[in-house]
């Protein structure tokens, strides 16, 4: 399934109308590319945010689509959930309950308590099959990459038989190479924002990346081999704007408008946002026993956010080196309204940042929200003060 | 042995778990003032039976946070724990908790020892968070013990697949990992023996435990699931593993053997049988129970006393000729039906309803916990689609008044008992 061309909008035009086609696709309710997918006889594996192992799904030749809310009002969706909820979760079954994309597959994780309730709640509602990956708690336990191994193993076998395709070794090692190419070019995006980030508004940057989830990874390939070489050459000129990082957007997703707001007065160095992308690091050996070799990369060689606890990554530690690595003056910390994980992370990341002496600011966002006047006034006398300081 | 007079029997179940209960923390309160260190468990998978070969006091902080609310103290500690930095959006057991370490341990119960370590399960997302909490303050080893649960509704593996083998071996290496670090903690070496017998009074709970809930089928029910059901659960958890919770068990089947057999109910007018699912409005606990049984509703069974209990009200028998085998067995069994009974219960349930001759179904979401909260509008719409049943949907919280709306509840609930009156008296009509 490959050869389909799902995102034929941005073939051969300058970077600026690529940048803009990326933004219209990140924000259209209507997933054209996954109908276009699925129009061409593909199979659609969607899975729940934060990390999902993809190249098991792209080798049994499916897309595998990451559910990452929609800006859409949770009409449908309302009445199947309780009032103290997140956004994500609402709008994510919103999409599929009104037909806006197409599953054959749903697969949540065990992120946090709202997410792990969704393979029950989706599979009371479709016919597809509707799981959850059980992603290992204890990532210090010497047994986790064994059993998660195991685990890569039984989703291989449901992808299979929802496919039916057989994925071979092969198949496997093809995938893991995409997706590597992938990483490294994703790496290169956040070269970019880090050393120039005046190159590429924030905006910009975060629908470039995000169009990989809504496309066959090849396409996106493509796509950011052919615009990041354009934007590296681009002659835009650095503004006095502060570096700062942006940390809360692991899970729902903020709004492409706060995006911008934000980048109106600072330049976003480093973040958070669809770290699932990025969670792997480095290369994933293709060759030999890919399902462990992908185990053990998501333990070992591996990001952090605040639905992982790991002993070797407290994530307060991780958020200073993040800065320290991109150099950044200070932080917005952010989280979904009633993201409980995100809530809970915010205090001990502005503790850290008091103690290290950071500047930060602190707000909460929802993926529907549509005023920013507020926030902007805010965030140019945080700049100001930390400017004038 | 012969059943006892009325009087002595009726009502210990009770009498004794409060006792027992004061009792536990009596003991949490010296070992904080020895300065011990406690091992900080939660509910689902507490491990008691092998902790406690380690000789750590027990400290659950769910059961900490909850007293807080049913003394109607919860919003100071609410309040302190939102001045240190904590969202009202988040879980007000952890917040509770938050503010009991920052007072050193002070609650109206008594005074909770530090903690030495954690050890919990994955039940729980926040169980993961909150231990972090721990961790930063105290620089305490937390230890996961994550335990896969069921992938998809009816799709439970069993010994012998592949995949439930898988999860068994990852469980159970878990736990030898855990074993080295108690001896380190506790300066206790660990006894296998100690475990066997700790195991085996865990299994006379179990077994109790499911007789029990049994019990309550009779009509009229012996206790209140909401009410009676959560002094039981106390005692569950606090006294896992030990001869005194073996005891308390096989004497509260006693009473409820007795009180079947002489037709004692909870309600001395039995009017609505009715299952509960969600946690109980701690807020108003007492009061939250009598809107319904001042309306001769009672409560036979509840999701929360199947998931609280850590499992246990399968009433499974963790095997003794190889206890770390046993117990990993048990735990992945246990917690896996804990997690079954917040994500996947619409089958069960519909079981349920059948087996105790339900009325209708209360469900009861809270802000706190979206663990058990957040599928419970979509299992209702389920539950309604597969048969014509009465039911009735009131979010509060466990623990913060401030979203505890009483007069609402009440019009609620008063509605509800109308519609059981209607529709029975309907049924009644077309019987003829």
């Amino acid at each position: 399934m490959s050869d389909v061309l799902t995102f034929p909008e941005w073939v051969g035009k300058p970077p600026e109308e690529i940048l803009y086609r990326c933004r219209e696709l990140v924000e259209d309710p209507a997933f054209p590319t996954v109908r276009r997918w699925r129009e061409a006889g593909g199979k659609v594996i969607g899975h729940f945010q934060v990390y999902f192992p993809e190249e098991i799904a792209h080798a049994a030749g499916a897309l595998p689509f990451k559910l990452r809310g929609a800006p859409v009002e949770p009409t449908k969706a309302d009445s199947h959930f309780g009032s103290y909820l997140c956004s994500i979760v609402k709008t994510t079954l919103e999409v599929a309950l009104t037909g806006a994309v197409s599953l054959d597959m749903f697969v949540t994780h065990p992120i946090c308590d709202a997410a792990r309730n969704l393979a029950g709640v989706w599979g009371r509602n479709f016919d597809f099959p509707c799981q959850i990956l059980y992603l290992p708690q204890n990532a210090n336990s010497a047994h986790a990459a064994g059993y998660l191994r195991g685990e890569y193993d039984r989703l291989k076998r449901g992808i299979e038989q929802v496919t039916g395709c057989a994925i071979t070794d092969d198949a496997l090692a093809r995938s893991v190479a995409v997706f590597n190419e992938n990483r490294a070019l994703l790496r290169r995006l956040y070269a970019i924002k880090r050393d120039s980030p005046w190159r590429l508004p924030a905006e910009d940057a975060y629908a470039l990346m995000a169009v990989g989830l809504m496309i066959p990874r090849e396409e996106h390939n493509a796509l950011l081999s052919e615009v990041l070489p354009q934007i590296e050459r681009s002659t835009a000129k650095r503004q006095d704007r502060i570096r700062i990082v942006f940390e809360g957007g692991f899970c729902e997703q903020p709004p492409l408008d706060l995006i911008r707001t934000i980048g109106r007065s600072c330049y976003v160095v480093d973040d958070d946002l669809l770290i699932g992308m990025r969670w792997i690091l480095e290369d994933v050996a293709a060759n030999g026993d890919v399902l462990g070799a992908l185990a053990t990369a998501y333990l070992e060689r591996s990001s952090y956010s605040p639905v992982q606890h790991d002993l070797r990554k407290p994530k307060e530690r991780m958020l200073l080196e993040r800065i320290g690595r991109a150099e950044a003056r200070a932080a917005i910390v952010t989280a979904a309204k009633m993201c409980e994980p995100g809530l809970e992370e915010q205090v001990a990341y502005t503790h850290a940042l008091d103690q290290a002496g950071i500047p930060y600011f602190v707000s909460e966002f929802e993926e529907n929200m549509t005023s920013f006047e507020h926030l902007a006034i805010q965030l140019e006398t945080f700049v100001e003060n930390i400017l004038f300081d | 042995m012969a059943l006892e007079t009325n009087a002595a029997i009726v009502g210990r179940g009770n009498t004794d778990g409060a006792r027992l209960f004061r009792e536990w923390f009596d003991g949490l309160t010296r070992a904080a003032a020895e300065g011990r260190g406690g091992a900080y468990v939660f509910v689902m998978g507490s491990l008691g039976e092998l902790l406690r070969t380690f000789d750590l006091p027990l400290v659950f902080p769910e059961i900490n946070s909850l007293q807080t609310a049913v003394r109607h103290v919860a919003h100071e500690y609410l309040d302190q724990a939102e001045d240190y930095g904590y969202s009202p959006d988040i879980c007000g057991y952890v917040k509770a908790d938050v503010a009991t370490q920052l007072r050193k341990g002070a609650l109206p119960m008594g005074t909770i020892p530090k903690p030495a370590i954690a050890v919990y399960t994955n039940a729980c997302n926040t169980y993961i968070k909150w231990a972090e909490i721990w961790e930063r303050m105290y620089h305490v080893p937390i230890v996961t013990i994550d335990i896969p649960g069921t992938r998809s509704a009816g799709a439970q593996t069993w010994p012998g697949d592949p995949d439930f083998e898988n999860d068994r071996r990852y469980v159970a290496a878990q736990l030898r990992e855990l074993i080295p670090l108690l001896e380190r903690v506790s300066g206790v070496r660990f006894d296998i023996d100690r475990l066997r017998e700790n195991m085996k009074h865990a299994n006379t709970m179990s077994r109790g435990w499911q007789q029990v809930l049994e019990l309550n089928r009779a009509r009229p029910a012996p206790f209140n699931a909401l009410s009676d059901g959560t002094i039981y659960l106390g005692v569950a958890n606090a006294y896992r593993g030990t001869a005194a919770g073996a005891r308390y068990f096989e004497e509260l089947v006693e009473e409820m053997e007795y009180k079947v057999a002489k037709g004692i109910g909870n309600l001395t007018d039995e009017q609505y049988r009715l299952l509960f699912v969600g946690v109980p409005c701690y807020p108003i606990f007492r009061r939250f129970t009598e809107l319904f049984s001042g309306l001769k509703g009672s409560f036979v069974h509840s999701t929360y006393l199947w998931f609280a209990s850590g499992g246990t009200s399968s009433g499974y028998q963790c095997r003794l000729d190889d206890p770390l085998e046993g117990l990993a067995e048990g735990l992945l069994f246990g917690v896996r039906d804990a997690m079954d009974s917040m994500f996947f219960h619409t089958q069960p349930l519909l079981k349920m309803y059948e087996d105790y001759a339900a009325d209708g179904v209360v469900y009861h979401p809270i802000k706190s916990c979206r663990t058990v909260s957040t599928g419970l509008a979509d299992s209702r719409r389920a539950l309604m689609q597969a048969r014509d049943l009465p039911s009735l949907f009131i979010e509060s919280d466990m623990m913060d008044r401030r979203v505890v709306s009483e007069a609402q509840l009440k019009n609620r609930i008063d509605a509800f008992f109308e519609g059981l009156a209607t529709r029975r008296h309907q049924a009644a009509q077309s019987r003829g």
